[in-house]
């Protein structure tokens, strides 16, 4: 069988590689989405001090170290039975807000962005954060780079550094911060609300505003009818920093809501041998292969899982920009919730949606009373034993588990990582995102490989986080506009 | 007939006591075996952590340290320097999975050729039970296997 | 040189978190700067360039390559040598590449440990035919390859001649726009740079003289876990009994971690001429250490010193924790089970 790899595949964060084998008649017979990479975080933290876990096992990613700390600080709260005081738990969260913003920043803009801005077949040496600042200005480019250093800024103030903090102790943080910093922050927060806004703005010029761009994102080749899952607070509105973990499935009706302490209940894992990296899926339908649908375990978290499993946002500009992306793409209210948008590249949309929430959420705990109270730790009374923290992760819901022995070495250690709950649905967008785009006769482009690289994209994978496979051909015509609305192209495909 | 394991013990010894201790073994004519081999340094407290880590990796199969009793140090408290780390480094040398019978620290004046001979003869045996530590091979790798360029197919077409 | 005369730039990830990356992101507005100067030949994290394109390069047209992350697996060393032949100036860049840093924490361990842990005996995983993951699978389309993944994990220097090192896990920005700054210099207007094999991007003294607490004699009768006390915020952390490796590490970072009250960790790595980091810190923290006087017994001395040494946890992956590649043992002896050889 004929075979084509892409290797490596990029804009993401980590390591991955594509093959595709086509058949005798020219068509796409399977790909396989392969990770390559595995640093066994669960094997080498046995024998380590629990409290230096966040300072660990934040180098599972240094584009998320946020998350990881985040988690495993919670799982310290958890392991050591100890409550940290309000105000610990909103400058955690503050600061996790501010880590949002940064990072989803990054994503649409350096990672996803230069797809629909320079054009995903444009030539490989634009397609990148360089060639959107070439096409949108440098003005644009100077607001995104900005956006990060102000929020890297937030994060070394309040975590110690701009990359791997290290604040994180069992019963809260190190370090509280003084009406001057609160200040400083205050005028960051708000610049992000900004921020976030022109961002959905770009989206809607650059993306919404261009047909072909719409008829891809709406195409069958990127769409996938699976579970969704997400952190929610009380109000069944999404949460990054705490809350229950909602599964709905693909119509939208709840399937499970549990605290993350059981989730061993409701995950289970499934190996291959062709990937270091290992499948997630709901234990309690079971492992059914790379397929879609109700009868399938496969499930996703990304931002667009997240909307999906939530009742709404919890801010007032995200819940506007929350009702209009599902009434844009055709989601109806079932039961007062939208039905789930099962179009994988509207993720894209999802995450600015959740950094506009990001920003918000950063304002209202900048601006809490309580935010500078000086009293941020809560002493350790109990023996350690056995902790499980959860997060959203930008890129997934993320859950560290460990267990120590009576002195706090851990003897034990279980890590769910965003991306990898996202293992299964990339592999079968990859496949069908392949399938869509080659045929008999089509003459593969590297264009055109970086159309199928889009279907994991929209995910916005982090295989260094994660390491620790469809139906039919659907007619598809894409049009490719530039800028101007002139067609550059026109793909099609059986119609 | 099966060849005996002999260990190579390298021994760091103090110039005051514990040298002068070896000495007076040897001039008493108590026999210590060969296994080991003398490193005179001015004092216990000399003894870098290095050297105990480089004697291993090069191939010793064991370390012994020796200095003056606690108290007797000749540049008065170094030999308590010496206890402390060789204290710290034995729990480290346990987390590398080296044995502690491997390294093993002695306090002996120059008086004390007899004890420190004994010392050494006990250490050897000690360390031929283990075995040899051959640190050559834990550290050695793997060999990488030639990843099998694929098949790439289509050619690029400008646009 | 390249066709259209700017110098090319390069950025790899072997085995990675990305943090590296990031750090090159957070020089900030400098970004627009590198831009103007190099073209990208070859980031994966930011361009799509892929191995074939770089295979396709003539030798040394990366002019220089910024090389992040260990040497876990044989594809990190297959594109470590690919991209010594491809580049200029190959630049180990950050603690991964210069010293093995957190993955090489699996060095305690072995390989078949870590796929027990991961792929075996896992709390969540399902796998009850004990499927592990093969550098050959065949399926049915044709066979799928994984590279191989080592038992020890190698810093950079174990497997290419490199040229210069910057430290840091990660790197800090500043120190990361000063590195470029000089590359730029020397590209453009003939600048010499540093001899081959230096140290670059960081201090040449110890973190302490960075830190800005204040430092008096360190007599340490027991030390503390960070969760245990709330440290002074103006007095040095050692002293107060909290392990901070700043002794033993380069400065360079500005001693961010002391500042919000979290000892060093030693991320910036060793000093100058120094062979074994966790060696230099045991050392240290042995010397401070206030037990031993004249008149006591010794078996009483042997006590109280254990005592102490008590309220240091796991200290082998405390001193190496980020040096474990460079060290001279390299890694633990353990059986085929992960188990250590010796007691624990």
């Amino acid at each position: 069988m004929k075979r084509i790899s892409i290797d490596p595949i990029t804009r993401l964060e980590g390591h991955g590689k594509i093959e595709i084998f086509l058949n005798e008649e020219g068509e796409v017979a399977n790909t396989y989405f392969q990770v390559p990479e595995l640093r066994g975080f669960e094997q080498f933290c046995v024998g380590r001090a629990a409290e230096e876990m966040p300072r660990i096992t934040q180098r599972i990613c240094g584009v998320c170290p946020e998350a990881h700390h985040m988690a495993s600080t919670k799982t310290l709260d958890a392991l050591f039975h100890v409550d940290p005081p309000s105000a610990a738990k909103k400058l955690r969260e503050m600061f996790y807000s501010a880590f949002y913003c940064a990072d989803h920043t990054v994503h649409f803009y350096a990672l996803g962005a230069p797809d629909f801005v320079v054009g995903p077949e444009a030539p490989a040496a634009e397609r990148n954060i360089l060639g959107v600042i070439h096409k949108v200005g440098v003005d644009i480019g100077k607001q995104v780079i900005a956006c990060r250093h102000r929020n890297h800024h937030v994060i070394e103030m309040v975590g110690g550094r701009g990359v791997h903090p290290v604040a994180g102790l069992p019963g809260g943080w190190s370090k509280a911060i003084t009406e001057e910093e609160r200040q400083e922050i205050e005028a960051i927060a708000k610049e992000n609300i900004d921020f976030a806004l022109f961002s959905l703005k770009i989206f809607e010029d650059v993306v919404l505003g261009n047909q072909g761009y719409v008829d891809l994102i709406l195409s069958d080749a990127y769409t996938h009818q699976v579970y969704y899952m997400g952190t929610v607070d009380e109000n069944n509105h999404v949460n990054f920093y705490d809350g229950m973990i909602r599964v709905v499935d693909p119509e939208g009706k709840e399937f499970a809501k549990y605290h993350p302490s059981e989730y061993r209940e409701h995950i289970a894992e499934h190996v291959e041998s062709w990937s270091y990296l290992k499948f997630p899926y709901l234990k309690k339908i079971g492992w059914k292969g790379l397929v879609d649908g109700k009868d399938s375990g496969v499930y996703c978290a990304t931002p667009l899982s997240r909307l999906n499993a939530s009742d709404g946002m919890a801010t007032p500009k995200a819940q506007e920009a929350f009702e209009k992306m599902y009434e844009t793409l055709g989601s109806k209210k079932v039961n007062g919730r939208y039905q789930p948008v099962h179009h994988t590249l509207a993720a894209h949309w999802a995450r600015l949606v959740e950094l506009l929430y990001a920003a918000e959420r950063m304002v209202e705990l900048i601006t809490d009373k309580e935010i500078t109270d000086p009293n941020v730790r809560t002493p350790i009374t109990e023996k350690p034993d056995e902790g499980v923290g959860c997060v959203e992760a930008p890129r997934g819901t993320l859950t560290h588990h460990y267990w120590s022995d009576d002195n706090g070495i851990l003897t034990k250690v279980n890590l769910i990582v965003g991306t990898t709950n996202n293992n299964a649905p990339i592999s079968m967008s990859v496949k069908s995102a392949a399938k869509g785009l080659i045929h008999k006769g089509t003459v593969v482009t590297e264009g055109l490989l970086n159309k199928v690289e889009m279907a994991f994209r929209s995910y916005d994978p982090c295989y260094a986080c994660a390491t620790h496979s469809l139906p039919g051909q659907m007619p598809l015509e894409v049009v490719i506009r530039d800028a101007d609305g002139a067609v550059t192209e026109t793909l099609r495909q059986n119609c | 007939m099966t060849e005996q394991f002999e260990p190579l013990i390298i021994g760091f010894t103090c110039n005051w006591c514990s040298y002068r201790a070896a000495d007076l073994a040897g001039t008493s004519r108590k026999q210590y075996p060969p296994n080991i081999r003398l490193i005179r340094l001015m004092c216990s407290g000399r003894l870098s952590p290095e050297f105990v880590l480089k004697a291993l990796q090069g191939g010793a199969d064991g370390v012994m340290i020796t200095g003056c009793h606690p108290g007797e140090c000749h540049y008065l408290e170094q030999n308590f320097k010496a206890l402390r780390r060789f204290a710290l480094l034995k729990r480290v040398l346990a987390q590398m999975g080296i044995e502690p019978e491997r390294v093993r620290l002695v306090w002996a004046s120059a008086a004390e050729g007899v004890h420190l001979a004994q010392e050494i003869t006990d250490m050897v045996e000690a360390v031929r039970a283990l075995g040899p530590l051959d640190w050559a091979g834990v550290a050695s790798n793997g060999s990488a296997h030639a990843i099998p360029a694929a098949e790439i197919v289509g050619e690029e077409v400008s646009a | 040189m390249s066709e259209n005369g700017k110098p090319k730039f390069g950025m790899y990830w072997a085995a990675s978190c990305g943090g590296c990356e990031i750090a090159v992101l957070n020089i900030g507005e400098h970004i627009l700067d590198v831009d103007a100067v190099f073209d990208i030949a070859l980031w994966p994290v930011a361009a799509d360039f892929k191995y074939e394109d770089v295979r396709n390069y003539p030798d040394g047209y990366i002019d220089i390559c910024l090389f992040n992350g260990a040497i876990r697996t044989s594809e990190n060393e297959e594109i470590a040598h690919l991209l010594r032949k491809k580049s200029k100036v190959l630049v180990a860049f950050g603690s991964c590449a210069y010293e093995g840093c957190i993955p090489a924490l699996s060095n305690f361990t072995s390989k078949e440990a870590t796929f027990k842990a991961a792929y075996l005996d896992n709390p969540s995983t399902d796998n009850p035919d004990g499927v592990l993951p093969q550098t050959v699978t065949e399926v049915p389309e044709g066979e799928l390859y994984l590279p191989e993944f080592y038992n020890t994990v190698k810093a950079l220097s174990d497997v290419v001649e490199v040229d210069y090192t910057i430290p840091g896990c990660p790197p800090e920005p500043h120190q990361i726009w000063a590195v470029l700054q000089a590359v730029v210099a020397a590209l453009t207007q003939g600048a010499e740079l540093p001899p081959p094999g230096s140290i670059i991007g960081a201090g040449n003294v110890a973190l302490c003289e960075e830190c800005e607490r204040v430092k008096s004699e360190k007599i340490i009768e027991r030390f503390y876990r960070p969760y245990e006390i709330t440290p002074d915020p103006e007095i040095c952390l050692l002293e107060q009994g909290m392990i901070c490796m700043g002794p033993a590490t380069r400065s360079g970072c500005g001693a961010l971690c002391p500042k919000v009250g979290m000892g060093c960790r030693g991320c910036y790595g060793p000093l100058e001429g120094v062979e074994d980091h966790g060696a230099r810190m045991l050392t240290a923290i042995a010397s401070v250490i206030d037990v031993g006087k004249p008149g006591e017994s010794e078996d009483e001395i042997n006590r109280k010193l254990e005592e102490v040494l008590d309220t240091i946890p796991d200290p082998a992956g405390t001193f190496y924790r980020f040096s474990m590649a460079r060290s001279i043992l390299k890694r633990a002896k353990v059986n085929g089970d992960g188990h250590k050889g010796g007691a624990q």
